[in-house]
């Protein structure tokens, strides 16, 4: 039976070989293992060692040929063996053998793709059902604290519906802040947002943003004031908050610039026949405005009674939003503070609102232009140009510092 | 030759299994070699072409109902001589499922669990004393078997072979440590790295019987050996043998062996295996020369049917990366 | 329930399965006549013989590879490093044969064998017989590797390691001996590849195992104190690696602290931090702390040798530091 002897990748790398030399020819016995040519790889020449013995029957490539890996080069077998098969067998993988450039031996795994490759069984772990915890990676946490972003408001394109940078990129509209470098890094610590905070950003965001805010700035002498307070302690033995006056003297200024009084709707102003006064109560996580409604129709007493029920609900907590929605005018007070005057933003749907500063004595230059000490108190009202004009707040906060200053007034 | 060596103690089927053993292990291991350079099998790949006397005549001397071969990397004989199909070995060359290690072993790490073949090892004598072991296993269970380790000049310097030995004598273990001294460890003679130039005299050290014996006749091997198992399994005692023989190919399919002359190999090619037994079957008249031809013929059909089965087979599913790490 | 020691629960586990099933036997040295050299083998060269229980010569290579053949064959040997330090003289047959036999054998040829020994630092040993060498098992597929830190854990995961059908690696601990525990007198199994939850907690889980165990329960009773409730994750198996409840335990803490005796390069504490920033990235609210011995050879002055070493105090700081106080 005879062979064919193919040639053979002589180095690792060798894809086709020159045969330099045939150290044999047709009809000479050869044992396996013998060298029968000589082959010049694409390192070295090389000696080519017979896979099987008998008599060279056929030498397929002359010398100086070159043969690609498996392709024929000699047919060896029994003397006057009938090697016209084997022959043809050979010639057509000669030239099988050159169609196929480059070597067909590469695995098919290659052209795979990598999901397509088995993974061994990792362990599962079901979530738990942790409450409102938000997928973010550490870095999408940074950027959304610097960038003031509130992630539960982001959509997360990460698995599991994590929130990555990109993310944040796209919602974010302010800047990255890039830490200042040199100096130690402070860390800054996160809270979460509550949700009284979140109401208060968001009214007062939306009050600042569309309510075109202007200021009137006036001051008021308070020395009378103060002493009337002081009489009402000594003859009833009332305690009456100067918020309680100032309520009344809102209300009693108000009854005469109804405008105040009012809010706006889009197409509609609304001219508020109640009038309600709210006033900003600080509390530590945040600040509310219990309101003491119908003012017009209550005495000094009757308010400074509720208001001091008002705000002492306020501090526990167990005000219900009746008690603190929907004021028409309000009144916020720093004085306690030593602020002498500031602005503040509408509590919306008022117009208005009064910031009062602290009482402090200022020398004051009278009318006869001389100069005297007296008790000042400089209150700024804001007002929602939309509904009150520049003359309108003007003459409202003229008839105020009037009543302030002159309370036996408010009786008339 | 000179004298005709008488064979009439043999059993003419014995010999002619002797013969058709040698010829298949010779012919499958030149279609390796053909396969590598066509590079269908990868790696390292060991021929054994010039030392099949030594697998075959030791192998034939055991009972593999009881005893147990366990080898280097240069395995693919010993694989066929205990009676593994040339076709799981081929496969296994070819990485397919079908390879008698599921296409995960390859030539180094053959296995034939049936016929007490436990590979197949690819660290030089990091084998021994695991071929020990299973000695132990039968001392343990006081069974009658005995173990064959095969290894070569180069692992007999490693301390898994010393520390084996030792141990083997203190508890008597069934096992003939056979070193096949085929004169290169990988590309180095083995008396430039030895102490001694026989390393049969190793076993005195651990007061072992050694003996030096010629690897080049299937005979003489098959007797030495068969004379050595039946000591070990009758008096409970291990015992060495240097089984003197010589590798034609490389270390490796990679190694073109520079480091000897072509005159020397052509000097031990006069004293082949296949060559020796021929003569001596022919001048017994136990073998005639078509009859040679025949069985040769076969074994060559059989190399080149292994090969057209290791090329139809499937290759091993990706999901079995995963399978036989742990039980 | 009786309390016994550590090496007590041991010698209970293995002189069990020895009686239970005639292919087990004890294989070291020093383990018969002796009575192993730290008693952990006491009295069973005298109740089984030298058939079943086998003084070696201190060739760690040959004896370890012997059982391994044995364990090929059809025995069920336990083989016992005198310390972990002498294993790495077998490593590779420990690498090269137990573990990738039946790999490489296409699944005919499996290795049920246990290798067992104290590993990990004792004291004023210095460098060579003083070191945590675990990671180097847990590398390997086809090994499994356990490491008990209490008695009751330790007789169980004997049993279960001498009745697996692969090589496992025992890692005991030469401190660990002569501590006690609470054992019941009947049989009783502890799975290999499951962790155990030492102490609930909800603020941060100490992931640790092995000796450290008892330094992690110390610093959470002193972080009790401070209000912190730390759960103890004793993960007993380091390969396979129960992941389940590792993840479990840090998805309901948010925060993880590592510890391990042994180095901090590519170590079993190492890993369990990537398997947790992998798994758990969303609910972590810290980066994981890892609490590991200096990356130093021991010293044998025993002030610096404790400094080498995870303590109470490195405990409660890296507690601390993942919960972000100081």
């Amino acid at each position: 039976m005879a062979d064919i002897l193919v040639m053979l990748a002589l180095s690792p790398t060798m894809e086709t070989g020159t045969i330099t030399g045939w150290r044999v020819k047709e009809g000479d016995e050869i044992s396996s293992g013998d060298v029968i040519c000589d082959v010049e790889t694409d390192k070295a020449s090389m000696e080519y060692e017979a896979t099987s013995g008998g008599t060279v029957l056929k030498i397929l490539l002359d010398q100086g040929s070159k043969a690609a890996v498996g392709q024929p080069i000699a047919i060896v077998g029994e003397k006057d063996e009938d090697i016209a098969d084997i022959l043809n067998q050979a010639k057509s993988a000669q030239t099988q053998e050159k169609k196929q450039e480059p070597k067909e031996n590469k695995p098919e795994s290659q052209h795979k793709t990598a999901q397509d490759k088995p993974q061994p069984a990792q362990s599962v772990v079901s979530e738990p059902q942790s409450a409102g915890r938000i997928k973010a990676s550490p870095l999408a946490k940074k950027i959304a604290e610097q960038m003031g972003i509130d992630l539960a408001s982001v959509a997360g394109s990460g698995p599991g519906g994590r929130i990555v940078k990109q993310d944040l990129e796209r919602v974010g509209t302010q800047g990255v802040q890039h830490p200042r470098s040199g100096l130690p890094e402070l860390k800054d610590e996160s809270i979460p947002v509550s949700g009284k905070r979140a109401v208060i950003a968001q009214r007062l965001s939306e009050s600042k943003l569309s309510a075109p805010h202007y200021y009137l700035k006036i001051s008021a002498c308070v020395d009378n004031l103060v002493s009337a307070r002081e009489e009402l302690k000594k003859s009833a033995g009332i305690n009456v908050s100067y918020n309680a006056f100032l309520m009344a003297f809102a209300t009693q200024a108000i009854s005469r610039h109804p405008m105040i009084n009012s809010s706006w709707h889009g197409d509609t102003i609304k001219k508020h026949r109640s009038v309600d006064i709210g006033i900003a109560v600080a509390l530590d996580d945040g600040l509310i405005t219990p309101v003491v409604r119908n003012c017009a129709q209550k005495g000094i007493i009757a308010i400074n009674t509720e208001l001091t029920e008002l705000i002492a609900k306020a501090r526990r907590g167990t005000l219900t939003p009746e008690e603190y929605t929907g004021a028409t005018f309000t009144i916020s007070s720093l004085g306690a503070f030593g602020i002498e005057e500031f602005t503040a933003i509408i509590n919306p749907p008022a117009s208005t609102i009064l910031a009062v500063g602290a009482m402090e004595k200022r020398p004051v230059a009278d009318s006869d232009s001389s100069i005297s000490v007296r008790t000042m108190m400089t209150m700024t009202l804001s007002c929602d140009h939309r509904i009150i004009d520049g003359a309108v707040g003007a003459a409202f906060m003229q008839d105020l510092k009037r009543t302030v200053e002159y309370p036996v007034q408010s009786l008339y | 030759m000179g004298d005709i060596k008488d064979l009439s103690k043999y059993d003419k089927k014995t010999l002619k299994k002797f013969m058709a053993d040698m010829l298949l292990i010779r012919r499958f291991e030149e279609k390796c070699a053909q396969m590598y350079g066509l590079q269908k099998i990868g790696g390292f790949c060991h021929l054994y072409i010039g030392q099949e006397a030594v697998a075959v005549g030791s192998i034939g001397a055991l009972d593999l109902k009881t005893d147990y071969v366990l080898t280097g990397y240069r395995d693919h004989a010993h694989a066929l001589a205990c009676g593994l199909s040339a076709d799981s070995v081929m496969a296994e060359l070819f990485g397919k499922e079908t390879g008698c290690s599921r296409g995960k072993g390859g030539s180094m790490h053959l296995f034939d669990v049936e016929h007490n073949m436990l590979g197949g090892n690819g660290i030089v004598g990091g084998h021994i004393p695991v071929a020990t072991g299973v000695a132990f296993k039968i001392r343990y269970n006081r069974e009658k078997g005995v173990v064959l380790c095969f290894f070569g000049d180069g692992a007999i310097h490693q301390g898994a072979f010393h520390e084996s030995l030792n141990m083997a004598k203190i508890w008597n273990l069934p096992i003939l440590y056979i070193c096949e001294n085929n004169q290169y460890g990988m590309g180095t003679m083995y008396k430039r790295v030895s102490s001694v130039d026989d390393f049969s005299l190793m076993a005195a050290s651990y007061g072992m019987q050694g003996k030096q014996i010629d690897g080049m006749d299937v005979l003489n091997v098959f007797d030495e050996v068969s004379a050595t198992v039946n000591r070990i399994r009758n008096d409970n005692i291990p015992a060495l043998l240097e089984i003197k023989t010589y590798r034609y190919k490389g270390h490796s399919m990679s190694d073109p062996a520079q480091y000897r002359t072509r005159e020397e190999l052509e000097e031990y090619k006069k004293l082949d295996p296949i060559v020796i037994l021929k003569i001596d079957m022919m001048d017994n008249n136990l073998l005639t020369e078509d009859e040679f031809k025949e069985m040769d013929k076969q074994c060559k059909a059989k190399a080149t049917e292994s090969v057209t089965f290791a090329e139809q087979s499937a290759e091993p599913q990706e999901s079995s990366l995963y399978e036989d790490v742990l039980v | 329930m009786p309390v016994i020691q550590y090496r007590e629960a041991l010698r209970q586990a293995i002189d069990e399965e020895m009686s239970r099933d005639e292919r087990v036997f004890l294989m070291g040295e020093e383990v018969a006549q002796y009575n192993g050299a730290y008693k952990v083998s006491k009295g069973l060269y005298d109740k089984y013989s030298e058939r079943r229980v086998i003084d070696t010569p201190i060739t760690e290579l040959g004896f370890t590879g012997i059982g391994i053949g044995a364990a090929m064959a059809g025995l069920r040997p336990i083989i016992e490093w005198m310390t972990f330090n002498f294993a790495i003289l077998a490593l590779d047959q420990v690498i090269n044969n137990a573990a990738k036999m039946l790999y490489m054998s296409g699944g005919k040829l499996n290795i049920p064998v246990v290798f067992r020994g104290p590993n990990g630092p004792a004291e004023y040993l210095a460098s060579q017989h003083s070191q945590a060498l675990q990671t180097m098992f847990v590398h390997v597929p086809g090994l499994k590797v356990v490491a008990p830190a209490t008695p009751y854990d330790a007789k169980g995961l004997l049993k279960s390691a001498i009745r697996d059908d692969n090589p496992v690696v025992f890692l005991e601990g030469e401190l660990m001996y002569p501590w006690t525990g609470e054992v019941p007198a009947e049989e009783y199994l502890v799975p290999i590849g499951s962790a155990d939850i030492k102490r609930e907690g909800s603020d941060v889980s100490i992931i640790t195992y092995s000796k450290p165990l008892k330094m992690v329960q110390e610093a959470a009773q002193a972080l009790e104190q401070e209000n912190i409730s730390a759960e103890i994750v004793d993960l007993r198996s380091l390969r396979p690696l129960d992941e389940e409840t590792i993840f479990k335990s840090v998805m309901k803490t948010n925060r993880a602290v590592i510890v391990d005796e042994s180095w901090p390069v590519v170590s079993v504490a190492s890993h369990v931090a990537y398997l947790i920033s992998s798994r758990c990235f969303d609910y972590l609210d810290a980066p994981v702390e890892l609490v590991t011995s200096q990356d130093v050879p021991m010293p044998y002055n025993h002030n610096l040798e404790l400094a080498a070493q995870p303590s109470v105090d490195k405990i409660i700081k890296a507690v601390k530091k993942a919960l972000y106080i100081q």
